[in-house]
């Protein structure tokens, strides 16, 4: 038996068994994590496997997030069926936000991306009419909720918010792990690898790594999508310059280019405030602590990455960063 | 004609602290090659410094000196801890780090000193000056006399001094300046030193109008970005002038036109930071960086 289907079926297992085993308000902490293991995914498309960072996908959940309220709230769309327009929406801007980052180089691209995440909050405060400015649009008690507050089937609403997140993010996880073993993915890493080899070899450079930005996005889409109907409210704060940089802090502890390490990351990013909790004169109600940690964190994973990876190469006697 | 000159004078002075910033993210990109994103973090805890000095019963200047002295030394100290060990990775594994310093650091403000913004009072007097209907201040007058003079002595540093000499060769050829006996990784530290002092001037200028708190370099950050990128990346007059021009251009876009407002601020500066990447990455100042593909 293959390690890997293994631990699969595992993780689907444990899946399965968390909400019977766990309190309400642990359930919908874990959809939430469910949202960010979407967006950490798309991340590790786009920054481990074709080798462009991006600072900005809480600004690709945002666009997915506000697509699925302001259809839920002004077009009578529901909930569901926004998800798949969410990723497709969010999904265009990826490609298109592809097109000029082919010209930028590694550490400009960090620079546009870094700008693009700290503007979107103030365009989205400025298109009132459309975005509900810094009040935002509330999903709650809404009719196309399916939820509809009061739970689906024989499931509580958190639940079903759970069940909801992580079917898809399952799904999601699925397809991301056939893209990466597929084609598609060989030809990522051969471009991120060498742009010169793989250009040889026949691959479309520019093709590949704007389909990555816009793979890349629709995920992030659908995350924001699913985030929004979590919390049945949107509003610029929701989406901060922070969740950016916390994806980013989310997809390195994942070790980029390992779609397996997603999970972590997300559960870093949901978790951290409670870890941090249990070291003793940490407030975290404040928000400095919780920060500072994150960014220690960040700090550290770089520190000591290059040394695993090494090490972990030698071991498997891969290469870095290698399988999918 | 009275507003115009008004929106021109206060353009300036506030690009003048977007200048200083820009300045040392410039000093670092020359010496090290990289996009330090803590940059604006790090002169906010500078900035905190200064003010915990003078709460302490000392005066500017002396405050302002020691803050210079701690930053120098909490730059190369930062350089020799983490940034050292992986200098020789990937360009983005150290732009990630300083994302993760920008986090740290903002984290560590927050938490010592807490949210609430907090009164600075710099060495100039932020009492309005009239003169011919435009209203300016000695501070407004300040950041942009002191952003010429950092200009300058970064100038005189790199033309006319070894330290200068040494620093621009380790960031030409690392390898070849150790061969002919230069410490490369002292200057690097020297470099990331040099810019912590750089930012803590930017940090200490721009607390007096803006207020103290955490966040407070966090959007000045983007204008320092953009103001870099704008004069070329790599030269500091570049910086500075890139400054002084987004402040003029922003507060004249934010007056003229009427639906860019106060609100769209940072939405020019970004597009600004593209149209400039993608249309003349060298920018204003630079020159053209030629490689071999």
């Amino acid at each position: 038996m293959k390690a890997k289907p293994i631990a699969f079926g595992l993780g689907v297992a444990v899946l399965v068994v968390l909400p019977f085993v766990l309190n309400d308000f642990r359930t919908v902490q874990l959809a939430t994590v469910g949202a960010y293991f979407i967006a950490i995914l798309g991340l590790d498309i786009l920054t481990g496997h074709s080798g462009q960072i991006s600072l900005c996908h809480g600004a690709f959940m945002a666009v997915g997030g506000y697509t699925t309220a302001i259809l839920m709230a002004n077009h009578n769309v529901r909930d569901l069926w926004t998800i798949p327009i969410a990723a497709g929406v969010a999904g265009g801007i990826g490609l298109l936000a592809g097109v000029p980052a082919l010209r930028l180089s590694g550490l400009y691209l960090a620079l546009a991306t870094f700008g693009i995440a700290v503007v979107l909050p103030t365009i989205l405060k400025k298109f009132e009419h459309f975005t509900g400015g810094s009040t935002g649009i509330t999903l709650f008690g809404k009719p196309t909720q399916t939820g509809h507050g009061v739970g689906v089937w024989r499931l509580t609403n958190n639940q079903w918010l759970y069940v909801l997140t992580w079917s898809i993010g399952v799904v999601l996880f699925l397809l991301a792990w056939w893209l990466l073993g597929a084609r598609f993915g060989r030809s990522l890493r051969a471009v991120r690898d060498s742009e010169l080899a793989a250009a040889a070899s026949g691959v479309n450079r520019a093709l590949y790594k704007v389909l990555a930005f816009g793979v890349s996005a629709a995920f992030a889409g659908v995350a924001g999508a699913l985030f929004a109907i979590n919390v049945a409210y949107v509003s610029p704060d929701t989406f901060p310059i922070q969740l950016s940089l916390y994806l980013l802090v989310g997809a390195v502890v994942g070790f980029f280019g390992s779609i397996w390490g997603a999970v972590f990351g997300a559960l870093l990013i949901q978790f951290l405030p409670d870890i941090v909790g249990v070291f003793p004169h940490v407030d975290t109600k404040q928000a400095g602590p919780t920060t500072f940690f994150f960014g220690l964190v960040l700090v550290v994973l770089m520190l000591v990455l290059p040394l695993l990876l090494r090490l972990a190469s030698r071991i498997s006697n891969r290469g870095y960063l290698g399988a999918p | 004609m009275a507003n115009f000159v008004q929106q021109v004078v206060s353009g300036l002075a506030s690009g003048g602290i977007y200048g200083l910033l820009a300045l040392a993210i410039v000093l670092i990109n020359r010496s090290t090659g990289v996009i330090n994103f803590a940059q604006g973090e790090m002169a906010t805890l500078s900035a905190f410094l200064c003010w915990t000095l003078m709460d302490h019963g000392w005066a500017f200047w002396p405050a302002f000196a020691a803050t210079l002295f701690l930053s120098f030394g909490g730059g190369l100290l930062l350089e020799a801890v983490v940034i050292r060990p992986i200098q020789n990775g990937p360009l983005v594994g150290i732009v990630i780090l300083t994302i993760g310093l920008l986090i740290a650091i903002n984290g560590l403000t927050t938490w010592i000193w807490g949210g609430a913004a907090k009164q600075f009072h710099g060495p100039f007097s932020t009492a309005p000056i009239r003169v011919g209907g435009v209203a300016f201040s000695k501070q407004d007058l300040g950041v942009i006399v002191v952003a010429f003079v950092a200009v300058g002595l970064v100038a005189a540093l790199f033309a006319r001094t070894r330290l200068g000499l040494a620093l621009r060769a380790v960031a030409v050829n690392p390898l070849e300046s150790r061969l002919v006996g230069i410490r490369a990784s002292t200057m690097l530290a020297v470099g990331w030193g040099l810019a912590a002092a750089l930012g803590a001037v930017a940090g200490v200028m721009a607390a007096p109008s803006l207020f103290l708190e955490p966040n407070m370099m966090q959007t000045v950050l983007l204008y320092a970005f953009a103001a870099a990128v704008l004069g070329g990346m790599e030269s500091p007059l570049g910086a500075v002038v890139g400054g002084l021009l987004l402040g003029v251009v922003l507060n004249l876009a934010g007056t003229y036109v009427h639906w860019i407002g106060g609100e769209l601020r940072l939405a020019v500066a970004l597009a600004l930071i593209l149209g400039v990447l993608l249309v003349r990455p060298s920018g204003l100042f630079g020159r053209t960086a030629l490689r071999r593909a």
